[in-house]
């Protein structure tokens, strides 16, 4: 953790933050995050995201919940506490298919939903720094992190030129803190740790 | 991306000249506005009901259910009567954000966000029924599979009452999590306009420090997409295990095969009634009537006459297999206890009958389909009908069993019987009262995605499109300003 120098932009258009993305990424820039009120389609691979493996996590989540029901119902039923049925097999596969899906689908959901909240760093009372109010209102905010070369005006002027409706500069964290929306702390503060560049 | 484009023929999903800024401020005003005299109305009465429940609840559970009227045979009567009633309106919410959201259905971002609310809020009254009319419900956890001091002694894997626990638990669970994940973003955007301190602390907890990250939509849209394909066969399984509580039985009018696509039908019936119940009234109430327009009324008020006749044929298919069959158990039940309307409950089957079958034909008109006071009554005459549909597969199938000594006397409830049920009405409506006040009841940000689409406003806009040629139209950012992506593996 610790605290970085950003240049933020502002767009209000889709259609210009493409173009701009693009061009802000060929001048050489690293674009840290855009912040979007929606998920804007096409975004992530603009940025050069890869793709999420999030549902590949699901995928193994449910395999393990259909191997759960499967081993811990025929060891119950099988071999724990067998039951006599009117002399039917034990062993009785079909019968178990409806709690079997039932699991599987629970695993994978309960699973998904806690590895998303992991990687995108999501709880109760976590707080981040937010660039821009309106980020989840009705502008697209593209926050380039600086590096020692780069030039704050020009890169200002650029976004600009770029379409940007609004620049800014602004010092913030860049992880996370256990905090409240309702209070203006900032911890982590004059944190001497070795900035990443 | 670029591939999505909607035909300006079609009806827009968005009234009105809307920009970002403006769909967020009118769906995030009742939140911030003081409640209106109408909702603290609802909202007592709401309270009221749930306490008497309650009240029945504490009475039931101190004398024991015998002070309900069941009896030999009548087992299940109203209680059970009300869970599957509950459960099936529980299947909407689902239906519509994941089967719709699969079938690339827009029409459904209106609605999906307090049609999920409303289904989470149904499982929630429906799971009080099994649990209460477990009677020693202080050991309502023996029904989970945990190693004990008795043996270990486990539940029966085999019985489809216990297939009920985990569907119903699964579906509660999954349904949660899908609307709360959707919820996360509204809930940010809620938390960013706040201005009282109270709001920021609140919305803040609630929204778990969502930004908008690009990674994070990305992620988000992943697992929205996921949970849909989970939950669409996970909806099609509740029903359809509560159906086997039923058809895997060998009592007469429910030991058959019909059942599951049966129950389906009629729980996607009764769910969809319920969200035009609520819709109907939110759109006007919160003046919504941009964004839940006629047309979305509309949507439903097809798929209501669809499964209506679905269940209607079940219906009529039953009663040519009681003929049929010619088994004398099977064609007592079909064509003297449920179809005679002088036996004891033939006025349940012909009230059905005449709720579920005959009333929701007006739908085939869409002048009716587009008028809001004839879909606010038939929403409610549909829900009443599904109420009769399980208390006539319920009672008439156990009033007269085998053995003619034991026929019970005529079966009605007490009326703790029917203050539980009214208390479920209570628990339900008290928590979408709250939802409605303090919760997003439109998906802002689905709404802001579709809304350059499919907005009124914008799809003039679109219609240049019509002669751009497909290859160009594929590549352009809807004719834009052209975007080339690096990453254009899509």
């Amino acid at each position: 953790m610790a605290k970085k120098k950003f240049v933020v932009g502002c767009f209000n258009d889709e259609a210009v933050l493409f173009p701009a993305v693009k061009k802000i990424r060929t001048a050489g820039y690293k674009i840290h995050d855009v912040y979007t009120p929606f998920a804007v389609h096409g975004l992530d691979h603009a940025l050069g995201l890869r793709e999420t493996s999030l549902h590949t996590a699901g995928f193994i989540y449910g395999v393990t919940g259909t191997s759960t029901a499967v081993g811990s119902i025929s060891w119950i039923l099988a071999k724990d506490w067998p039951l006599n049925i009117g002399g039917k097999p034990s062993f009785a596969l079909p019968a178990w298919i409806p709690i079997t899906f039932e699991l599987t689908v629970l695993f994978a959901a309960v699973g998904m939903v806690l590895t998303f909240c992991y990687l995108c760093q999501l709880a109760p009372f976590v707080k981040k720094h937010h660039f821009h109010a309106r980020a989840t209102d009705d502008l697209f905010v593209m926050v380039i992190e600086c590096t020692d070369k780069t030039n704050v005006d020009d890169l200002k002027s650029f976004l600009s030129n770029c379409g940007a409706i609004e620049t800014d500069v602004q010092v913030a964290e860049d992880g996370w803190w256990l905090g409240r929306y309702d209070k203006n702390e900032i911890l982590f503060e004059n944190k001497q740790t070795v900035a990443a560049y | 991306m670029h591939l999505k484009y909607e035909s300006q023929l079609r009806e827009p999903l968005v009234n009105g000249e809307k920009t970002f800024h403006q769909v967020t401020e009118d769906i995030v005003r009742p939140i911030e506005a003081k409640p209106s005299r109408l909702w603290y109305i609802g909202f007592y009465i709401a309270v009221a009901l749930l306490l008497f429940g309650i009240y029945s609840i504490y009475r039931d559970v101190t004398y024991g259910i015998g002070q309900w009227n069941l009896n030999k045979t009548v087992g299940w009567g109203w209680d059970i009567t009300n869970f599957v009633w509950w459960v099936g309106i529980g299947h909407a919410g689902t239906l519509i954000s994941a089967i719709l959201l699969l079938f690339r259905q827009g029409w459904r971002t209106g609605v999906n966000r307090a049609a999920e609310a409303m289904t989470i809020f149904a499982v929630m009254c429906a799971g009080q029924f099994p649990i209460w009319h477990m009677g020693r419900v202080w050991m309502a956890f023996f029904v989970l599979p945990y190693p004990n001091t008795r043996g270990p002694l486990w539940v029966n894997f085999n019985s489809p009452l216990l297939w009920d626990v985990f569907a119903i638990s699964t579906y509660f669970t999954v349904s949660l999590l899908f609307w709360y994940s959707g919820l996360l973003p509204d809930l940010a955007t809620v938390r960013d306009r706040a201005f009282t301190k109270l709001r920021k602390r609140f919305y803040g907890v609630a929204s778990f420090g969502w930004t908008g990250s690009t990674k994070h939509w990305q992620r988000h849209e992943s697992l929205s997409l996921v949970l849909a394909g989970l939950s669409t066969p996970l909806v099609l399984s509740v029903h359809t295990i509560v159906s086997f509580d039923f058809a895997t039985s060998v009592i007469p009018g429910w030991h058959t095969t019909i059942f599951p696509p049966y129950f389906v039908a009629g729980a996607i019936f009764s769910g969809f009634a319920m969200v035009q119940t609520l819709m109907v009234i939110i759109r006007k109430v919160f003046e919504m009537e941009d964004y839940i327009t006629i047309g979305h009324i509309e949507a439903m008020n097809k798929v209501i006459v669809l499964t209506g006749s679905i269940v209607g044929i079940a219906y009529l298919t039953e009663l040519f297999m009681g003929w049929y069959s010619q088994n004398k158990y099977e064609g007592y039940t079909f064509w003297y206890s449920r179809a005679y309307l002088f036996s004891p409950y033939g006025w349940s089957y012909w009230g059905m009958m005449a709720c579920n079958v005959l009333s929701p034909q007006i739908f085939w008109f869409r002048k009716m389909r587009r008028n809001l006071f004839v879909t606010f009554f038939m929403s409610i005459i549909v829900n009443i009908g599904m109420w009769f549909e399980r208390f006539v597969i319920i009672v008439t199938s156990l009033y007269r069993d085998y053995l003619p000594s034991s026929w019970s006397v005529y079966y009605s409830p007490t009326i703790w019987e029917v203050g539980f049920y009214a208390g479920t009405f209570g628990l339900f409506f008290t928590c979408f009262f709250l939802f409605a006040k303090y919760f997003p009841v439109i998906a802002i940000a689905e709404i802001k995605y579709v809304l350059k689409t499919t907005g009124e406003s914008y799809k003039d806009k679109m219609g240049h499109l019509e002669n751009v040629a497909p290859e160009v139209f594929a590549h352009s950012g809807h004719g834009h300003t052209v975007v080339e992506n690096d990453g254009a593996a899509h």
